[in-house]
């Protein structure tokens, strides 16, 4: 454990925990877009900005908080000016990129910011590129997805864009997208998702189409549990746990009817 | 061939080089550099060599195809030594001419002279041209004398002894303070000393540390770094072996543009000749120490230059910088310590062994004796380019000033023309004014103007450059090169782009610059990697230095320097005397009038390409 200062309250935190991290729980709210817990610090919606000064050192600099993992005696800021003025004209960016995403008007107007000071994007979708998407694909080792092209011409798309040979149909990334710009669609046992496909399995229990064939595929594959444990979906298992693990509490049916 | 085993053994064998060539024997060094080759330099060495012979002066004469001369724009070059005789846009053609008359009879050719512009006068030696004599070529130079594709050449002008003196004189960190102390900073731009950092990755914890050469020059215009690969490779062989004594690495890689064919190749040829001497791979000169280096193409990005973008690239990854707090001298290429420098800072790495840190910093700026960033040390080569009369590479002392460089070296501004502005440090560099001639090149001197040394381009502007214009270019630019991880970058250079190009039109306001203004300062706070934060310098500087020429855009619809089509007119004054030559070449037929009567241009058909004003031989198309 090491002590820093963030914005005069001295707090602990574990060596090798990021910033953003010690900030959050001092209290303090910083705002992202490309950040979750699960995956590694990317860096790309430069919001979770604050200004850091190391000890005995005049000037203080810019840096994300997600990606500076803390140190001894820093001292850091999450609301000076320089940190107020850069977020503002970052997000001012983001809301001419993406005038409808419901987040970043959100953010927006957090900084008092209501329209862009640029002619907003015509016939663009809400995507912000923070990149979520790719990364969580990744992470769940599918890689379905990547970032393609560059500097203005950067987006997301399946390879070719095509619809995706690796997708599994699980979701993960349409749950993670932070401006809801990932189509998913369910109708009549079936799921489509980046213009693929994908049959559903429904749960033994309740019938509710619940998992893609492929994505059960895969899970079996991964966990190398019984395929019994995967005929229920999430709701039902959880339930059917529950009642296993506290039976001894329910009163039983006999007992009753003596 | 055997591998050599010790330093005696390698001064032996140099001895045996030196031994079979006749010291009084004449030197004609081709230059055979990219820039001589779109000259057939290739076939002007080989007829040479084949008029040598014919004329029986094979043993009196050697023909040396070398690398880049430097005065690109007078190819193809040669030079005779030891007489310094300078040829210039000579053609294979003229071989026997020159074998006959020069090399036999000691005959000057008077149609091959160098003529300097300015004077008027034909200057014979090499180190009276002004180009050459006002230079201090140490990186440079032995490539002119050596053919980069023979290690021997390289070994009899004294190669590889500052590698032996490491190995069997140094300890690594007794090399490491002799970096430190020569001042040395990195060429690539950021001008971080080089001994501070090699201190940084050789404490590094970790079981492998890596070496990187950073070949990536993504600079429009600049070639620095291609032309000491192409002309000296073992120069920085030899350089990147001491380093890697120093740092304790046995891998290292050259990260280099595939656009640089005969720099790969020559590289490729240095690297196994280095091995087959035993200069190179295991038990490097006999001792227990072993390094060896791998050759990585890149594909052209101009952000694989960033680091960390040429070390995911290098891994196999996209070419992205990554946000990390933690340097790459620590966790850099596979998570590894890793040390990264350009060509031409490795390539000074020999020389400051061999000849000591006093010679090293006896060159250059400010006092390092103390402090590491206290001056420029040592010497930096510059692609000088643009409206400047003598293009070419140029090295000269850090601290040489603009002035120095543009108009002694260069020449100045041709055409009559006045010089404008000078744009230093590739595309994200800023533009000085004319204000700013006297100032040294320096690394700290050109950041504090608002410029950058950057890896060492240097873009001369003259009066008809409209500043706006460039701005806008050098910004589209950087729109296309940026990677488009970071949402300033991505989304602030395009948005900028936007605003100067609605300057260039004549449709901005006032205003307009103050958001330029915030943009940019938003972009150099909150941008990932350095390209992002140093892609405002172009707007920046010229607001700062040329804000006259952004009101006159926006308040008068006017563009000073008439460049911005928007905003301009053609017309034909009385000068003209109906030649028809500017009606013919208008690509929109807008040009009307007889043959010598005065011609008309319809300005509802023109669409201001210039090209009328261009090829007019009497002054009588007028600008505005």
């Amino acid at each position: 454990m090491l002590n820093l200062d963030i914005n005069g309250r001295r707090v602990s935190a574990r060596r090798g925990t990021m910033l953003l991290a010690a900030i959050r729980e001092a209290g303090f709210d910083v705002p992202t877009l490309c950040h979750h817990e699960v995956l590694e610090p990317y860096g790309a919606c430069r919001l979770c900005l604050v200004e850091v000064r190391r000890p005995g050192r005049k000037a203080g600099r810019i840096v994300t908080s997600c990606s500076y993992p803390v140190e001894a005696g820093l001292l850091v800021e999450t609301d000076t000016p320089a940190v107020r003025e850069t977020r503002r004209e970052v997000l001012d960016l983001l809301l001419a990129r993406a005038p409808n995403a419901s987040r970043v008007r959100e953010l927006a107007a957090e900084c008092g910011l209501y329209r862009s000071s640029y002619p907003p994007d015509q016939n663009r979708d809400n995507c912000i590129l923070c990149n979520l998407c790719v990364r969580i694909c990744a992470k769940l080792g599918f890689n379905a997805i990547s970032a393609a092209g560059r500097g203005p011409k950067r987006e997301i798309q399946p390879p070719l864009g095509e619809p995706p040979a690796d997708c599994v149909g699980c979701g993960s990334c349409a749950r993670i997208c932070p401006t809801d710009n990932i189509s998913l669609v369910e109708r009549a046992g079936k799921r489509r998702i980046w213009e693929r496909d994908f049959e559903m399995v429904r749960c033994k229990q309740c019938g509710k189409a619940y998992i893609t064939r492929e994505y059960l595929a895969s899970r079996l594959g991964q966990s190398g549990l019984p395929e019994s444990h995967f005929e229920t979906c999430d709701e039902c298992s959880r339930a059917a746990l529950a009642k296993t693990m506290f039976a001894h509490l329910v009163p039983s049916e006999k007992g009753d009817a003596a | 061939m055997e591998a050599i085993r010790s330093q005696s053994e390698l001064e032996s064998y140099r001895k045996k080089v030196t031994a079979k060539r006749d010291p009084k024997r004449r030197i004609v060094s081709v230059c055979t550099g990219t820039g001589c080759k779109a000259y057939k330099c290739d076939s002007l060495a080989a007829s040479l060599q084949q008029e040598v012979e014919k004329a029986g002066l094979e043993k009196k004469v050697e023909i040396v195809a070398t690398g880049c001369h430097g005065f690109c724009e007078r190819g193809a070059l040669m030079v005779i030594y030891p007489d310094e005789i300078f040829y210039q846009k000579v053609r294979p053609e003229l071989a026997a001419d020159i074998v006959q008359k020069t090399l036999s009879k000691g005959e000057i050719i008077d149609e091959l002279l160098y003529v300097d512009p300015v004077s008027g006068e034909k200057i014979v030696k090499e180190t009276d041209i002004p180009f050459y004599k006002h230079q201090q070529q140490e990186l440079l130079h032995m490539g002119r004398l050596i053919d980069p594709r023979k290690i021997d050449d390289y070994i009899a002008h004294g190669g590889y002894r500052a590698l032996a003196k490491v190995l069997f004189e140094l300890k690594p960190e007794e090399v490491i303070d002799q970096i430190t102390r020569s001042g040395l900073r990195g060429r690539g731009g950021g001008g971080f000393p080089a001994g501070v950092k090699w201190r940084t990755c050789r404490e590094a914890e970790g079981d492998k540390h890596y070496l990187i050469c950073n070949a990536d020059e993504g600079d429009p215009g600049a070639y620095m770094d291609r032309s000491l690969l192409e002309g000296n490779p073992h120069s920085v062989i030899e350089g990147m072996l001491i380093g890697a004594f120093a740092i304790g690495s046995d891998q290292g890689y050259v990260y280099v543009r595939n656009e640089y064919p005969l720099a790969v190749s020559n590289l490729r040829t240095a690297l196994d000749q280095a091995r087959v001497l035993g200069l190179l791979g295991e038990k490097i000169l006999g001792t227990e120490f072993s390094f060896d280096i791998k050759i990585v193409r890149g594909g052209g990005a101009f952000v694989c230059g960033e680091s960390t973008a040429l070390m995911a690239s290098l891994e196999g990854y996209v070419g992205e910088p990554r946000s990390k707090y933690v340097h790459t001298v620590e966790h850099g290429l596979y998570n590894k310590p890793t040390n990264l420098n350009n060509v031409e800072t490795w390539a000074n790495v020999p020389l400051i062994i061999e000849r000591g840190v006093d010679w090293f910093t006896a060159i250059g700026t400010g006092d390092v004796s103390k402090n590491p960033w206290g001056g420029s040390k040592g010497t930096k080569i510059f692609s000088l380019v643009g409206k400047v009369r003598n293009t070419g590479l140029v090295e000269v002392p850090m601290g040489t000033s603009l002035r120095q460089i543009v108009f002694d070296i260069g020449g100045g501004v041709p055409e009559g023309r006045v010089f404008k502005a000078v744009q230093t440090g590739g595309p994200s560099g800023g533009c000085l004014p004319a204000s700013m001639l006297d100032q040294p090149v320096d690394f700290d001197v050109l950041t504090k103007a608002g410029s950058m040394m950057g890896s060492g381009g240097m873009i001369v502007m003259d009066d008809r450059t409209c500043m706006v214009d460039i701005a806008r270019y050098f910004t589209k630019f950087l729109v296309d090169e940026s990677c488009g991880k970071c949402v300033p970058c991505r989304e602030g250079n395009r948005r900028m782009l936007e605003i100067l190009e609605r300057v260039c039109r004549g449709e901005a306001a006032l205003a307009d610059l103050d958001q330029l203004e915030r943009l940019a300062q938003a972009m150099t706070r909150g941008s990932l990697c350095a390209l992002g934060t140093t892609a405002p310098n172009p707007v920046l500087s010229t607001l700062k230095y040329f804000r006259d020429e952004y009101h006159a855009h926006i308040e008068e619809r006017r563009c000073p320097a008439a460049t911005c089509r928007a905003l301009i007119t053609y017309t034909i004054n009385e000068k003209c005397n109906g030649c028809t030559l500017c009606a013919r070449a208008c690509p929109q037929k807008a040009i009307s009038g007889e043959k010598k009567q005065l011609h008309l241009i319809d300005q509802k058909k023109c669409d201001r390409c210039g090209v009328c004003y261009q090829t007019c031989k009497f002054d009588a198309i007028d600008v505005a």
